[in-house]
């Protein structure tokens, strides 16, 4: 079998088990509809303070944000920790499948999973809230999508190596991604977070992830809409996540 | 003899100052099913995990199939199948998934529906791995190490942890892999599993083997002298038989045993004897020591 086919055949099995799995599908595909509805019932009809757009048009890249990095970093950091532990990437390893497959597969699903969120987000927006949907950026919110979510999974397999246990998987995983959506303005719109706060949390990956995308639907965006400066903070992080994965990625469970 | 399918010399494994393997040497032959019994901690699965692949060693000379374990290649892992010791499924996936899932894995699979049948989930095939019985995931498990078809199969403690009807199902199914030409290497805490399926059995403790024979065999078991007791009716006189060699009485006093060599010939004379005597035998009991007795005495164990 070709290196191409067993990767699709790793992902076909990686889609079932996403879809099967009732904590991924509620966490990873519903969850964020469900804050945009909330975002939006709280705070539509107001503009965001001191930009100059809709509030519902800013939730819209801050689910998107929030959606992709559910699907990668959250995701791939619960659900290969989890596996790990269950022996089920030591059982792989016992296989002829060569480990770039599997982690492949893993990557694969991660992409795809992000791609129908933000098609997914990008309908409600524009059939619930008349958000438009930025086709005059699409060569940028598609550069975005793919930088944040090779970055994110980069980062996500990074994590599962700090993380000792099935049962430490989501504590440890929700201690990092929760703060980091408050601090760079994907819950709370950024004119209600203090300027310091967002200057940090602009070194760190979600922010300038979000930036990005939010730069793609802001209608007061000119030109393309590319935002190479805040892709390059997203892709370093990303090279630390894979150079950190590359060095401490672990295939057996704790002994 | 055929070529020797594992070959293992002098191998030893250490983690930190702690000496898990202490000097290994053994061959194991094509299609032999071969046991490695030994209490936990005694370094089974070091020993196995090391010949699957997946650890390296501090020491000696191994080969699997022509192959040093400790440089896999993909080829090597086309040939080999490894149930490993807690049952690891995926559970949102059905019986056939998984097996279809490991299948596209090598380049010369058995067929999935063969593998459903030879492991007994005929009529299981749509459930998922997660809502299958204990026993039924173990199989499963044993599944998808011949979705490969491989030459040679590791099942590490197959059994542990199931009741007795499961326990026999299983043993049941690696009898069939026998039959399939396997090359089976096995561990288990169990005696009897290791008397019920093994040609060979290597009895570890402490890193070695202290015992490596037929079941049969096993602990000069063959030429140990038969135990023969009885309960005499009281005030009777002591058997006078010659050959018979008085041993040492059991926990109850009443209860004499003796030790023969050739136990038709003196259980002939010693009954013999009793009628002359009008002596009565009660509780008669003929027997040669059980490989529960010879394996807690080469493990050092206590009678549990």
């Amino acid at each position: 079998m070709s290196s191409l086919r067993l990767v699709l055949h790793e992902f076909r099995y990686d889609q079932k088990v996403f879809w099967r799995n009732p904590s991924s599908v509620f966490f990873t595909a519903m969850l964020p509809v469900i804050f945009l509805v909330i975002f939006a019932t709280i705070f539509g009809d107001s503009e965001v303070q001191g930009m100059g757009i809709d509030t519902t048009t800013y939730y819209i890249p801050a689910i998107v944000t929030l959606a992709v990095v559910s699907a990668t970093f959250v995701s791939l950091a619960m659900n290969v920790t989890i596996d790990r532990e269950a022996g089920l990437l030591k059982r792989v390893r016992g296989t002829p499948l060569p480990a770039w497959v599997f982690i492949a597969g893993l990557v694969g699903n991660a992409f795809v999973i992000s791609l129908v969120m933000l098609v997914v987000i990008s309908l409600v927006g524009l059939a619930f809230y008349g958000v438009p949907i930025p086709w005059d950026h699409l060569p940028a919110l598609i550069v975005t999508l793919l930088v944040g979510a090779a970055s994110f999974c980069c980062l996500g397999l990074a994590l599962t190596a700090a993380i000792p246990t099935r049962e430490a998987a989501s504590a440890i995983t929700n201690l990092i991604s929760l703060p980091l959506y408050f601090l760079s303005g994907v819950f709370i719109p950024e004119g209600e977070i203090p300027d310091g706060v967002l200057t940090v949390a602009g070194f760190l990956p979600v922010r300038p992830f979000f930036q990005a995308f939010l730069s793609s639907w802001d209608p007061l965006t000119v030109g393309s809409g590319f935002e190479w400066g805040h892709l390059a903070v997203v892709a370093a992080w990303g090279v630390a996540g894979l150079l950190i994965a590359a060095r401490w990625f672990r295939w057996s469970p704790r002994a | 003899m055929s070529e020797p399918v594992i070959t293992i010399e002098g191998l030893r494994k250490s983690y930190g100052e702690k000496e898990a393997v202490r000097g290994i040497d053994l061959e194991i032959q094509a299609r032999e099913v071969f046991a490695v019994l030994g209490p936990n901690g005694a370094g089974k699965t070091t020993t196995i995990e090391i010949l699957e692949g997946y650890r390296d060693r501090t020491a000696g000379r191994v080969e699997v199939l022509g192959v040093d374990p400790g440089n896999p290649t993909r080829a090597w892992r086309e040939r080999i199948g490894i149930v490993p010791q807690e049952t690891t499924l995926q559970p949102y996936l059905t019986v056939r998934e998984s097996l279809e899932l490991y299948s596209g894995y090598y380049d010369r699979p058995r067929p999935v529906d063969e593998v459903i049948g030879l492991v007994g989930l005929s009529g299981q095939e749509d459930v998922r791995a997660g809502k299958l019985s204990g026993g039924q995931k173990r199989r499963l498990d044993v599944g998808i190490a011949l979705a490969g078809d491989p030459d040679l199969l590791f099942l590490d403690e197959p059994t542990t942890g199931f009741d007795p009807s499961a326990r026999r199902q299983a043993w049941e199914m690696v009898s069939g892999l026998r039959d399939l030409g396997k090359t089976v290497v096995l561990t288990t805490h169990y005696m009897d599993e290791a008397q019920a399926l093994a040609d060979r059995v290597a009895i570890i403790r402490d890193g070695r083997i202290v015992a490596l024979d037929t079941p049969q065999g096993l602990g000069g078991r063959e030429s140990l002298p038969t135990h023969i007791t009885f309960r005499p009716s009281p005030g009777s006189p002591m058997p006078e038989v010659p050959g018979l060699r008085r041993s040492t009485a059991g926990a109850d006093d009443e209860l004499v045993r003796f030790e023969s060599d050739d136990p038709v010939a003196d259980l002939n004379r010693l009954t013999a004897w009793a009628l002359e005597h009008e002596v009565e035998l009660g509780d008669l009991e003929v027997r040669r020591p059980s490989l529960e007795e010879i394996y807690l005495e080469v493990t050092g164990e206590e009678p549990a």
